[in-house]
């Protein structure tokens, strides 16, 4: 293998060879450049020598398979791989500013700036699932932000891809990854379970809402192991203030076993930006750790909580759990096509049980009317609605953890449910066409709208009776499910 | 350059007639075959002949345990295949028997090497199952790459320098990049006979220039292919296992 020959003013494979601005234990970065490109770019390049350990070597191969297949904000793009018959790197975009690892002299954050970045991870994180990998990596130091704010997942060398060789399948005896953070089922060898970003993202959380790291720094594997049956302490133990929504929330990214945590990032991401709707559990209640029985019970009866059989997969998590919105009509006369909208929504949730559940409904602002929360007999409009929705709900049976109703308020309902769907990353949308023809033709169809815009699988439901009234060129697009 | 390379061909004319087609489409600039061309299915004289085209403008081929049982009768074969090996010689021609006959066990093409069976001993046509059976291969071969098939189900090992194994079961159209540092053994599902439970028909393409493999899957007409092997007598199971893809 040739010695690094990397110097200022060398060009490799176009790219010509700036300052070296950063020398960690695994890698160096050095600032590049090459005439095409004109943004700023790193060449990074791996620490190879006599005696090291092979491990760098692979897991710099794993991220030069990785980097270049993926796309979108919450990655570094990638502009080239050199491969280690000549000189191994990888030229990506630099993100300017640090990692979270910076601020680790700040922790405790307080706990909405702390919601609000870790919201931001989790949308990452769920990008990054949808694209097929799992990072098995997540912690401070692996984490950026744009100055656009969305934060960016790097460090890719523990990674693995669903649709490429894991090439660290059989280089560790050992668990591999960094010791706080890493998940009890990778203890057991499981590489396959995207929930394990969660139980780490979950970590990150902890540490950053109490000061303290759930499952201390311990590195040994004796000390690692414990987290197979030893909780955490709940954080209101730690900090009586500490709000129950957000320990409802920490506890259950941190859930031993997989299957009880959230089942996709964006279900997480999901409760973190509607916190007032997150359904608490005794997990919000506990201020204390589990008593020692249940954690001897845990401890020698692993056999009985082996993680599941059946291999998870990251994309079947995602295509079994998604968010589906269901935009309901609370007016008068709206009862029947409600109660197909229902139908629907039972037949779609019945086959997903990790699927939730949020019910839209769209307050409508006059453009120049001075909207008063009151109605008329001087009862509080959202309220109103709150209830109408959880009414509309209640033949569905759901857990209330699968289940959140949302009031909008806007002037556009199309644009309304629209946004909706796009900040909370919903998978599926069902809206209803209505009847009432002399409305839409007043306000044009919201459904057409939505199913025509929306960024993801749109059903428009509509009752026989509705059908016949319509006026077939104004609604066309609407009776299709658009994908 | 583009390289597209078939295995397992086994008569089935729909088959490889819909492999190359959507090889052409992909821009493959030279074609290899590894082998078992004949065996199975009810169009040997078309195969062969296509293969012997591929390989007059410059394409590669290999020796295949079905190929060389057309001319040495002693490989050991279970009822179906004896039978349809039987149908099979009656209905070559000198010449493609020959053909067949002087193909190579294995040929090398820079640092890549295409067998059919696998690089430890070709001759002894043993599946390449495991990553003990994979590591055995590539252990016997300086080569970078080994291309073969006859075991009629895609995979891709690797062996890292420190000779630690990695298998992995490759998804249709997602190119993969084979890495320099470390061996790589991909292994070609069949164009003819598919045995991983998807009755589509199979062929990878290798850039050169990029080192990205491709493992594809082309839909044909399986049921022609299945009514060509009933007609002509052959043994029912053979045109069955076409739709079910094992």
């Amino acid at each position: 293998m040739a010695r690094s020959k990397l110097q200022p003013g060398v060009v490799i494979d176009g790219f010509t060879v700036g300052d070296c601005v950063h020398s960690g234990g695994m890698a160096t970065l050095w600032s590049v450049t090459r005439p095409d490109i004109d943004r700023p770019i790193l060449m990074k390049v791996p620490r190879v020598s006599e005696g090291e350990d092979p491990a760098a070597i692979v897991s710099f191969e794993m991220e030069q398979m990785i980097l270049p297949k993926l796309s979108g904000p919450h990655v570094p793009a990638c502009f080239g791989t050199g491969d280690f018959a000549t000189q191994a790197y990888v030229v990506i975009e630099l993100i300017p500013g640090e990692t979270l690892y910076k601020r680790l002299p700040e922790l405790p954050l307080p706990y909405e700036e702390a919601r609000v970045l870790v919201a931001k991870i989790a949308t990452a994180l769920a990008d990054l699932h949808r694209q097929h990998v799992i990072h098995h990596d997540i912690k401070p130091s692996s984490i950026m932000f744009r100055a656009t704010g969305e934060a960016v997942l790097i460090d890719y060398g523990l990674s693995c891809h669903k649709h490429l060789p894991d090439l660290l399948q059989e280089e560790f005896r050992l668990p591999y990854g960094t010791a706080p953070y890493m998940a009890p089922e990778r203890m057991m060898g499981t590489r396959s379970d995207p929930r394990s970003d969660i139980f780490s993202l979950g970590v990150l959380l902890y540490f950053f809402t109490t000061g303290v790291r759930p499952f201390g720094e311990t590195e040994t594997l004796r000390g690692m192991r414990r987290r197979l049956w030893r909780d955490p302490y709940p954080p209101r133990q730690l900090k009586p203030d500490y709000p129950p929504w957000l320990q409802e929330i920490v506890l259950r990214c941190l859930e031993i076993e997989p299957v009880w945590r959230y089942p996709t990032a964006a279900q997480l991401a999901f409760d973190l930006g509607n916190p007032d709707q997150v359904k608490l559990t005794a997990r919000a209640e506990k201020l204390k750790r589990d008593p020692i029985t249940t954690v001897w019970r845990r401890r020698f009866n692993r056999g009985l909580v082996q993680p599941e059989t059946k291999p998870s997969d990251v994309a079947v998590q995602i295509a079994t759990s998604p968010i589906v919105a269901v935009a309901i009509d609370t007016s008068e006369g709206g009862e029947e096509l409600n109660g197909a909208l229902r139908v629907t929504a039972q037949r779609i949730l019945a086959t997903l049980p990790a699927a939730r559940l949020a019910c839209v409904n769209v307050l409508k602002l006059g453009r120049l009317t001075i909207d008063r929360t009151l109605d008329e007999a001087g009862n509080n409009k959202h309220i109103d609605r709150m209830v109408a929705l959880k009414h509309w709900a209640t033949p569905l049976k759901l857990d209330a953890s699968r289940l959140t109703v949302h009031v909008l308020e806007a002037v556009d309902p199309a644009a309304a449910i629209i946004e909706f769907a796009e900040v909370n990353q919903v998978d599926h949308i069902i809206i209803g066409a209505r009847r009432d023809s002399v409305l839409r033709s007043l306000l044009g169809s919201v459904s057409a709208k939505v199913a025509a815009e929306a960024g993801c699988t749109v059903t428009v439901v509509r009752t026989r009776a509705a059908a016949r009234e319509i006026d077939d060129e104004e609604d066309e697009v609407a009776a299709k499910v658009v994908g | 350059m583009l390289l597209a390379i078939f295995t397992d061909i086994h008569a089935n004319r729909q088959a490889f007639a819909a492999c190359l087609e959507a090889a052409r489409a992909r821009g493959a600039e030279r074609l290899i075959c590894l082998g078992d061309i004949v065996g199975y299915g009810a169009d040997p004289e078309w195969s062969v002949d296509t293969v012997m085209e591929i390989v007059a403008e410059g394409g590669l081929a290999v020796r295949g345990n079905h190929d060389n049982a057309v001319s040495t009768a002693s490989e050991s074969m279970n009822a179906e295949a004896q039978a349809a090996m039987e149908w099979t010689r009656g209905r070559l021609s000198a010449e493609q028997r020959r053909f067949l006959a002087e193909l190579p066990m294995s040929v090398g093409d820079e640092d890549r090497l295409f067998v059919h069976s696998e690089a430890s001993s070709p001759q002894r046509w043993r599946y390449i199952q495991s990553s003990a059976d994979a590591a055995r291969s590539m252990i016997a071969t300086e080569a970078q790459v080994t291309f073969c098939g006859h075991i009629h189900r895609p995979a891709l090992y690797s062996m890292s320098a420190t000779a630690k194994m990695t298998s992995f079961t490759p998804t249709a159209n997602m190119p993969i990049q084979l890495l320099r540092g470390r061996q790589w053994l991909a292994v070609v599902g069949s164009v003819g006979q598919p045995r991983d439970g998807d009755p589509a028909a199979s062929f990878v393409t290798f850039d050169t220039r990029t080192r990205e493999l491709t493992y594809c899957r082309v839909p044909y007409d399986v049921d022609a292919a299945a009514r060509r092997i009933r007609d002509n007598g052959l043994p029912p199971w053979l045109a069955q296992r076409l739709s079910m893809g094992r």
